[in-house]
């Protein structure tokens, strides 16, 4: 199978996709609609609803968002409310419930607001991930979740169904990591954007399955070669590792300009990537393990967040990269701030200098963005 | 120049608003050097600096590099290898460079064999570039050249806390208003591009002396004004706004 094949299965898949959801809704299923990685879809899962992640990816309704919203505000929220009040998002007008965290200032704010468009309930998330002090606070808030889901689905929420929606997205994360991991050959098989266009579409896809296979698929191909390697360009072919902010279809740029400089994205340390290679335990209590588990994502709205670094640590050296790019999205203040930390970090572990960028959705910036991104591959 | 000349090298650096065009010998020693405004046809621009310059390889830089790639089938560079590689050949100890263009300024440092080993940049704004210095030049009646020298003769500094062009130009008309001394604005004005400059080198190095290249080099003020800031050496190479072209017309010739 040739990636273009596999291209075009995924997006026939994304095609039937809206029509799935639109069956199961008229059978009756809710569809719920997530905005952060901290908030377990499980829970729908066993609700037997459809999780569908609304994030904002996209430039086109930041501008409308912004006549309500601050224009000094990162273009993520912005895009995830621009889609809200301009209706424009199929994943938002399906669903019935918004469920959202109180991550970054902006967000939580944001939330508010959304909640004028849809019924919105927001998950209290600490803002560290302590056992003793964090970890108690935010199993009640799961409980609370639970009840809210069982509300608005009329589903009772049973500790079997949980244990199979755990096993169910425990096999959708295996599934993404494994294609992840892909990219740990050398030359890396996957161009980073085409990767990142494989994760972020099979998230949207209603049924689970579909997804899983097709990612299983890939990966075995590529595990044996069947995709051939990526291109290597004649200036670079450096191995990059990108962190920091989401990034999805339409707020891929940086990706693109790093594949368009000869370099190469195998990996991405975000939770449009790895910070979704997680495996809940299935051995305890499911609340207590969804609990434990997504308290700890290792991402820069947790003070401190040394997660991040450890499995920075661990990509590095897995992925074999050459340099890091460290993407933060205007006015993203938590990543920003960490940027410093991360340089230092990966300075003095790996001897590798990083590259800090700080931009947004528009493509104003490109030639600017190029020159540092080349030079940054010049000096690798 | 004319005529074919086998064992040279060009570099050219295709900025904003200037194009530098930079020819060396085998040695490394620069034959001719030129310059234009790039106007709004950077490549018919280049195409006419080029005329008559034959050489056995070029390399390109500046923002222009990947249209003159396409045209001239010429490898590029970014500025930044290329102002690390063109300092080094007046410096050859050199390892941290500022180089204040019209439209951008960078730090970078480089380690001991001339790589690149870390570099700041500011190119989305204005503020703290050779155009921020022109405007505010204007809004004070000074011409561009005699602005450095002017400020360099104030008496006291001034504090000009804007750091945006068009803030900074209303900061300055009220600061006429009050009747405050022209020389001692100016000497303001300059100093709030260095506090930039000192910042964006303290991120990058914190020590050494600074080669100190682009067309704002050419400002006496702003070479005494960051050597009192940060107490460091400052170098002015010769001919600083030509740096960028002969880091390529050398790594040219290093390729080759
Ligand atoms: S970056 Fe952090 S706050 Fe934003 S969606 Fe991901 S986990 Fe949530
Ligand atoms: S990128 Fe930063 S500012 Fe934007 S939503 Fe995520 S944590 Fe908040």
């Amino acid at each position: 199978m040739k990636q273009n094949d596999i291209m075009n299965r995924l997006q026939q898949m994304t095609d039937e996709n809206i029509a799935d959801i639109e069956r199961a809704k008229s059978e009756g299923r809710s569809v719920i609609g997530f905005y952060c990685l901290y908030s377990p879809t499980e829970m729908a899962v066993a609700a037997d609803a459809i999780p569908l992640t609304l994030c904002g990816t996209r430039n086109d309704p930041i501008a409308a968002a912004e006549e309500i919203l601050p224009r000094n505000l990162c273009p993520l929220i912005k895009s995830s409310f621009g889609f809200a009040v301009t209706d424009t998002c199929p994943f938002f007008r399906f669903s019935d419930i918004i469920i959202a965290d109180t991550t970054c200032d902006g967000k939580k704010k944001m939330f508010e607001l959304l909640s004028r468009y849809k019924a919105t309930h927001v998950l209290q998330l600490p803002q560290n991930q302590d056992p003793e002090t964090a970890l108690p606070l935010w199993r009640a808030e799961l409980a609370r979740y639970k009840t809210i889901i069982e509300e608005k689905t009329g589903v009772a929420i049973t500790q079997d169904g949980l244990r199979g929606a755990i096993h169910l997205m425990n096999r959708e994360r295996a599934a993404r990591k494994a294609l992840m991991d892909v990219n740990q050959l050398n030359p890396a098989p996957l161009p980073g954007s085409r990767l990142l266009e494989i994760l972020f579409k099979v998230g949207f896809l209603a049924d689970k399955e579909k997804g899983i296979s097709l990612m299983e698929e890939i990966a075995a191909i590529a595990g044996n070669g069947g995709l051939g390697a990526t291109t290597i360009d004649r200036k670079s072919g450096k191995r990059i590792l990108l962190t920091g902010v989401p990034v999805g279809v339409g707020s891929d740029k940086v990706v693109k300009i790093v594949e368009q400089a000869g370099g190469a994205v195998v990996a991405f340390e975000n939770c449009s990537g790895y910070k979704q290679a997680f495996t809940v335990d299935t051995e305890k209590d499911p609340m207590d393990a969804l609990a434990e588990q997504y308290l700890s994502t290792p991402c820069s709205v947790m003070s401190p967040n040394t997660g991040r670094f450890d499995l920075l640590k661990e990509m590095i050296r897995d992925f074999s990269a050459d340099g890091v790019i460290d993407l933060t999205w205007q006015a993203c203040h938590t990543y920003n701030v960490e940027a410093f930390s991360i340089d230092e970090f990966i300075r003095d572990t790996f001897g590798l200098p990083t590259l800090h960028l700080e931009t947004d959705y528009a493509e104003s910036d490109t030639e600017q963005l190029r020159v540092r991104i080349e030079a940054y591959l010049e000096m690798l | 120049m004319t005529g074919y000349y086998a064992g040279y090298y060009a570099g050219i650096d295709i900025g904003s608003r200037t194009i530098e065009l930079v020819v060396i010998d085998e040695e490394g020693g620069i034959v001719q050097s030129l310059q234009a405004d790039t106007g709004f046809d950077p490549i018919r621009e280049a195409r006419r600096l080029m005329n008559g310059v034959s050489c056995h390889q070029m390399m390109a830089t500046g923002y222009g590099r990947n249209l003159f790639e396409l045209s001239f089938d010429a490898p590029t560079v970014t500025e930044i290898k290329a102002h690390a590689r063109g300092a080094r050949a007046f410096f050859p100890d050199a390892h941290t460079v500022l180089d204040i263009g019209g439209q951008d300024s960078k730090a970078i440092a480089l380690f001991a064999d001339g790589r690149v080993k870390r570099f700041e940049m500011n190119d989305r704004c204005a503020a703290g570039t050779g155009k921020f210095l022109e405007i505010m030049a204007r809004t004070l009646g000074y011409e561009i050249e005699a602005f450095g020298g002017e400020a360099l003769n104030a008496k006291r500094d001034l504090t000009v806390s804007s750091m945006c062009t068009v803030f900074a130009e209303s900061e300055v008309t009220s600061l006429i208003a009050k009747g405050e001394d022209r020389r001692e604005i100016a000497r303001g004005l300059h100093i709030s591009v260095i506090r930039r400059a000192a910042g964006m080198i303290n991120r990058v190095s914190g020590e050494g002396g600074i080669v100190f290249t682009g067309g704002v080099a050419k400002n006496p003020c702003m070479v005494e004004l960051l050597k009192e800031r940060l107490s460091r050496e400052v170098l002015v190479p010769e001919d600083p706004q030509h740096v960028g072209a002969l880091g390529a017309a050398l790594l040219a010739m290093e390729a080759a």
